[in-house]
């Protein structure tokens, strides 16, 4: 795959900014903003893996996000080290992922996604009625971030680096996983199950994986979460996370390694904004579905592209004064 | 003994206010395959208006009728000028009623507030009935009478009128409905109405022993969901037996298993995924 001279500026100044953010930031509420949009695109990116390129709507996410947090803060809360505690919540995840997987993926389309929102609905009930177990609506209380190698994720730098190097880790195995034969075969089971299964592919293994691979990525973001905010209650595995997971994935741009990203900052930065404002967010959340659904089908990084390569068509058309007959074409880095 | 009873009482009646709920949502997803997001919502919309038209006075059975028809309407627009536009496509279709949901979710909140309403049971309803010796509370049975007259109107409508015809027609074969001269998507809206009406109807009848509180729209949506899932979608008999079964479920759950009853009620669910992922009523390839 060649890099293009512009494409590897335009990384290397990404990265440059992200690195220095901090310091040119300055305010700890910025950052810690910086580090929410972080792992909720951690989370994104995971959701992406199905709903991008599965083609399989999952709308049971909180439920993974949160098995992972409230298994670290279950374990953390009996004396466990931070270590033992990850660890096992990862694993456990990656269990429900696959329990997840096996029920869901019976069905696709609406089926998929029903089943998918019943199991997250499951968790959710596990969090706030079994109160014995989870303590309910009042949540657990984590007392400390984890200081790995002795370096402190107490203060808001800190901790947004941390989310960083696992923002980068994740987005890093997304392109390697998207652009290996296992991505390919991935998105022939979305747009051609048939021809894919015809052709020897075993297409519910090819999904199954991809599950798993989805599970894990939501299940690190949610450990994250539960670091970030040192807290955690059934809020967290309520549809509305599933539904903010979605958005954020559909309104930057399903299928693509950058459209999550997006969405994710453009969902925190509104959820952040408005709430300062108004109390209304879950007004906001619908009111934004309606209109991604009426106005930018195909979510803001394709159109956006889409405009762009556009724009430059007309420019060129304009230099050289050649009236070109090619119709704008879709750009994106997943296909159509 | 007497426990047990009641228990059983209180089961065959929230059986009946789910089947009166999951019938609407086996239509309209079972048979029209649309994921409607916001029957849940439909449901608390409705138990809101009908509590609203109690506290000004109105009959019992006239303030559950206007909220079913106010809401069908709400469900009807939403159809006509939105969902349809959007026909076969999923994730489009999901948006957009979730995005209703959420905002129907909002409204309600803002207008009539955080705090529960629950309404007296209508005063001719009250009381109980007494049978070989044991009494039963009458509301309870009414309930269940009416989701027993609901279910024969509609298996009625559906199986033996030209109504219920032109509707499985329009389901099967879209086109070939057109070209017969059936006007599917006039018949679509009609039945997407009728299945919001009867979610809000279904509220009101529930408003009186649930109450009605914010977040109610969500925690009826899953039910309608299991009880579509469980009994196969598009069967009507299957949401009748399912609803029977969760109503059951959910009541002794929660009187001997309260920590886990929410949990439990998933339960058959997941077993009906695993081993006849068609639902108990469902039929192969549907």
């Amino acid at each position: 795959m060649e890099v293009s001279t512009p494409r590897v500026i335009a990384i290397v100044v990404a990265l440059l900014l992200l690195v220095t953010l901090p310091a040119w930031v300055g305010n700890p509420y910025y950052i810690n903003v910086a580090s929410q949009i972080l792992f909720f695109a951690v989370f994104a990116l995971a959701l992406n893996v199905l709903v991008g390129y599965g083609g399989l709507v999952s709308l049971g996410h909180a439920g993974l996000f949160a098995v992972a947090g409230y298994t670290a803060a279950l374990l953390l809360a009996r004396g466990h080290g931070h270590l033992v505690a990850d660890t096992v919540a990862l694993a456990v995840t990656v269990l429900t992922a696959a329990i997840y997987a096996v029920l869901s993926l019976r069905a696709t389309g609406i089926g998929f996604l029903m089943i998918t929102l019943a199991i997250g609905q499951i968790l959710w009930g596990v969090a706030y009625r079994w109160a014995s177990l989870t303590n309910g609506d009042n949540g657990i209380n984590v007392a400390a971030r984890p200081a790995p190698f002795g370096l402190s994720l107490a203060g808001a730098d800190g901790f947004y680096y941390l989310c960083l190097v696992v923002f980068l880790a994740c987005l890093a195995s997304m392109r390697m996983v998207v652009r290996s034969p296992f991505g390919a075969s991935l998105r022939g089971t979305r747009d051609q199950e048939r021809r894919m299964a015809a052709l020897g592919y075993d297409v519910w293994t090819i999904r199954f994986w991809a599950f798993l691979l989805s599970g894990f990525w939501s299940g690190v973001a949610g450990l994250l979460f539960l670091y970030y905010n040192q807290f955690i209650s059934p809020q967290i595995v309520a549809l509305t996370t599933s539904a903010e997971a979605l958005l954020m994935v559909i309104s930057g741009g399903t299928a693509t390694l950058l459209g999550p990203v997006v969405g994710a900052a453009l969902v925190v930065i509104m959820k952040n904004v408005v709430s300062a404002y108004i109390v209304r967010w879950n007004m906001v959340l619908g009111i934004i579905f309606i209109l991604i659904v009426s106005f930018m089908p195909e979510g803001l990084v394709p159109g956006s592209a889409r405009l762009w390569a556009w724009a430059r068509h007309r420019l060129r058309r304009g230099k050289s004064g050649v009236a070109a007959a090619t119709p704008p074409a879709a750009a994106g880095e997943g296909g159509p | 003994m007497s426990l047990w009873l009641t228990l059983a009482v209180n089961s065959v009646a929230l059986g009946g206010l789910l089947f009166l709920l999951s019938a609407g949502f086996s239509l309209i997803f079972g048979l029209m395959r649309i994921p409607n997001l916001m029957h849940g919502s439909f449901f608390m919309l409705g138990a809101y208006l009908g509590v609203t038209f109690l506290d000004r006075g109105v009959n019992f059975w006239l303030a559950a009728l206007g909220a079913g028809l106010l809401t069908g309407l709400v469900g009807g627009l939403i159809e006509r000028f939105l969902l349809r536009r959007l026909e076969g496509q999923v994730l489009p279709q999901v948006l957009l009623t979730l995005g209703f949901a959420f905002i129907i979710g909002d409204v309600c909140l803002m207008v009539w507030t955080g705090d529960p309403w629950q309404p007296a049971t209508p005063a001719q309803l009250q009381g109980a009935v007494q049978v070989a010796g044991l009494f039963f509370p009458l509301y309870r049975l009414v309930i269940l009478a009416v989701a027993v007259v609901v279910a024969i109107a509609l298996w009625v409508m559906v199986d033996w009128t030209r109504l219920g015809a032109m509707i499985r027609a329009g389901v099967d074969d879209p086109p070939i409905a057109r070209v017969v001269g059936i006007k599917v998507s006039q018949l679509f809206t009609l039945v997407f109405a009728l299945g919001a009406a009867l979610a809000a109807f279904a509220g009101v009848m529930g408003a009186p022993y649930l109450s009605v509180y914010p977040g109610l729209d969500f925690e009826m949506l899953p039910l309608a969901l299991i009880v579509v899932i469980l009994g196969g979608t598009g069967s009507l008999l299957g949401a009748l037996v399912g609803s029977f079964l969760i109503g059951f479920l959910y009541n002794f759950g929660q009187a001997m298993v309260p920590d886990l009853a929410y949990v439990i009620l998933f339960l058959p669910m997941l077993l009906v995924l695993v081993l006849r992922p068609q639902g108990l009523f469902g039929k192969v390839g549907a």
